[in-house]
């Protein structure tokens, strides 16, 4: 077992993992394993048995049992309930993760998503059973191309960077369709590092457009790498230097001319819901994160959901079946109201087993129909008023590489403490003993030491004030005495872990101790 | 500007990689201020020995704790040897990115290219612009 820096001495006897009060340390489940112990009983087989190896062959078989922990049920819930009080979560406090929108995911989406209609349907009930779901899917298809100015989308990516996947995949396809040879994608240099592997993945050569000293995208340096053998460009607006991209109607019309596309990033949505819509800036396709822009869970509460929508011309290749509604015919019966077209001759095909994550589609739609249009306005406005008051109480005390207005998130860096030698490593460690997740760090690439600060519009004003005066107290430390932020963080379990020899010499698996 | 070391046997590119001639070959590096930038290296991707490339075309990939890098081929021509102990010790780069830290030997189609690289001075002045 490693050293716990948290425990050391006065371990109290007779509770060996009691490391302070009610906060436990804990082994791995692998530690817990004690042989014959079991959190199951099945009952006696009554169909006849069946030998695997008749069945599957032989070589399909394994000869010895593999080593699983041998545990009781008992143990299965603390171990995995303990490990859950470690945990950050948005839940707990600010999770200011730039570019993730750790917004907090608001708990009737849990309740709607755990009506039993929802939560115990079967992915392969036929349509005429699943019609309160295909509703539930139509409508939310609609919702967000309403949100996007999009004219038909699919639900099925199960994450943004699988609906970019799906995103470039349709841009192909419509190119291969009009018989046009296009090899390369542009994609400015602040873009999210899924954006050129998407294009690569399918086969197009990646040509960066450099922004400009304001962060911004301009039409002249797209111009200047445009030509006919470009299937289009990929990029976010809000950017990741969290700035509006004024030009993007200028760059839309430049690709357009000749015959590109553009394809939309949707992670930083949140900063112009019901302000601005993608369709009407000139985006062809994109993807929407529902674990970001709708409150949906990042993970541990659910898989992820990354929607793509498009304008009418890539229709044709929308992954199948596509979600239909026959509503508006009358006499159509109650069951056959929602189907499943599967005739899609043009489409990329199928990308996700059944449905998509479809839970996660429940509670966006809740949060869709629990905030209205009024409230998803209200949400981008208090996204980007709460980023730009961090900005302005931070932005006197630490660097602001690109000054001005931010929209939802803003971008400090660690260039004014050089000369104290200490980091923004340092600075997100430190953070972490004033009990906050620390922001992004280190991107986007284009600034140097970046400390990336996406608040949401969850935070009240006193939650921004305190962070805030945690960031300041941080940055008078670093003057006064740097080696303890340089240290830190000093009131965690472990203390700062070598993330480098963690790299280099990574440590993938439990192994047995020597002797057993 | 922070005290890097710019060897004058050594050509430079725009992409903080550094070149030093030898025999047929050129020996392949980054610099010192690109493993500064960097931070510690935890993974160099080498092509294989034999491999062509391409003058400006990614031919690997450097990773650090803070992010992941390509490698561009300074100049176009033919790989002679990699060095393979960085798999095992990629801090090398770090500790030593002009002598034990080396990536790759080269065999440039046209030897020309590489004396139109910038020479020591030049590229001091090119790290010096971008660090104001």
């Amino acid at each position: 077992m490693s050293e716990r820096q948290g425990n050391q001495g006065g371990r109290p006897v007779g509770a060996p993992n009691v490391a302070r009060g009610f906060s436990y340390d804990e082994p791995l489940i692998f530690e817990h394993s004690r042989p014959g112990r079991v959190g199951f009983s099945l009952a006696d087989c009554d169909v006849p048995e069946v030998d695997p190896a008749e069945v599957l062959g032989a070589a399909a078989v394994r000869e010895d049992a593999l080593t699983l922990p041998e545990v009781s049920e008992v143990e299965v819930m603390r171990h995995f309930t303990r490990l859950s009080t470690w945990n950050a979560a948005v839940d707990f406090g600010l999770y200011p993760l730039g570019s993730c929108t750790m917004k907090y995911n608001p708990r009737v989406n849990e309740r709607v998503a755990a009506l039993p209609g929802f939560a115990q349907a079967h992915p392969l009930q036929p349509p005429a059973l699943s019609q309160g779901f295909l509703e539930l899917a139509w409508r939310l298809e609609r919702g967000l191309a309403e949100v996007s100015g999009m004219d038909a989308v699919s639900l099925q990516p199960a994450a943004g960077a699988q609906g970019e996947l799906v995103g470039m995949m349709m841009i192909r396809a419509y190119f291969a369709d009009r018989g046009e040879v296009r090899t390369k994608v542009l994609v400015p240099d602040s873009a999210h590092g899924t954006n050129p592997a998407s294009a690569a993945l399918n086969a197009y050569e990646v040509v960066t457009v450099l922004t400009g000293d304001d962060g911004l995208l301009h039409p002249d340096e797209v111009e200047k790498a445009m030509a006919p053998d470009v299937a289009g460009l990929m990029l976010t607006n809000p950017n990741t230097l969290g700035l509006f991209e004024t030009r993007i109607a200028e760059i839309a019309d430049v690709v357009h001319r000749q015959g590109g596309l553009i394809y939309g990033d949707g992670a930083n949505l949140n900063a112009i819901l019901g302000v601005a819509r993608p369709g009407d800036l000139g985006i062809d396709v994109m993807h929407f994160n529902l674990h970001k822009t709708f409150s949906t869970p990042h993970g541990g509460g659910g898989p992820g959901a990354g929607p793509v929508g498009v304008k009418a011309l890539l229709e044709p290749y929308l992954p199948r079946p596509v979600i239909t509604r026959n509503g508006d015919d009358a006499g159509a019966d109650a069951d056959e109201i929602g189907g499943l077209d599967f005739e899609r001759p043009k489409s990329i095909g199928r990308v996700h087993g059944n449905f998509g994550n479809v839970g996660m589609f429940v509670r966006a739609w809740a949060y869709l129909r629990a905030l209205g249009p009024e409230g998803l306005r209200r949400c981008a406005e208090m996204a980007v008023l709460n980023a730009n008051y961090l900005l302005a109480r931070l932005g006197d005390t630490f660097f602001v590489p690109y000054p001005g207005r931010v929209m939802h998130e803003c971008i400090l860096s660690d260039r004014h403490l050089a000369d104290t030698g200490v980091t923004t490593l340092d600075v997100a460690k430190r953070l972490i003993d004033h009990g906050y997740h620390p922001p992004t760090i280190y991107f986007p690439l284009v600034v140097e030491g970046a400390i990336m600060i996406e608040p949401t519009e969850s935070e009240p004003k006193e939650g921004l004030d305190r962070f805030i005066e945690a960031l300041l107290a941080i940055e008078r430390e670093a003057h006064a005495d740097p080696e303890t932020v340089k240290t830190a963080p000093h009131t965690t379990r472990h203390n700062r872990l070598d993330e480098t020899r963690a790299a280099r010499k990574p440590v993938l698996r439990w192994e047995p101790p020597e002797g057993e | 500007m922070a005290d890097y070391e710019f060897p004058e046997d050594c050509r430079y590119t725009d992409g903080d990689e550094w070149l030093r001639p030898e025999g047929d070959g050129v020996r392949v590096g980054i610099s010192d201020y690109a493993q500064c930038q960097l931070g510690d290296v935890v993974f160099v991707e080498l092509p294989e020995v034999g491999a062509t490339l391409e003058k400006g075309k990614s031919f690997g990939a450097i990773e650090s704790v803070k992010a992941v890098s390509d490698l561009f081929a300074p100049v176009s021509g033919s790989v002679i040897a990699v060095n393979g102990a960085l798999e095992d010790a990629p801090e090398k780069v770090n500790e030593a990115c002009y002598g034990d830290g080396w990536i790759l030997v080269l065999k440039p189609d046209d030897p020309g290219e590489v004396e139109s690289l910038m020479d020591a001075a030049a590229y001091r002045a090119h790290v010096a612009a971008r660090e104001d």
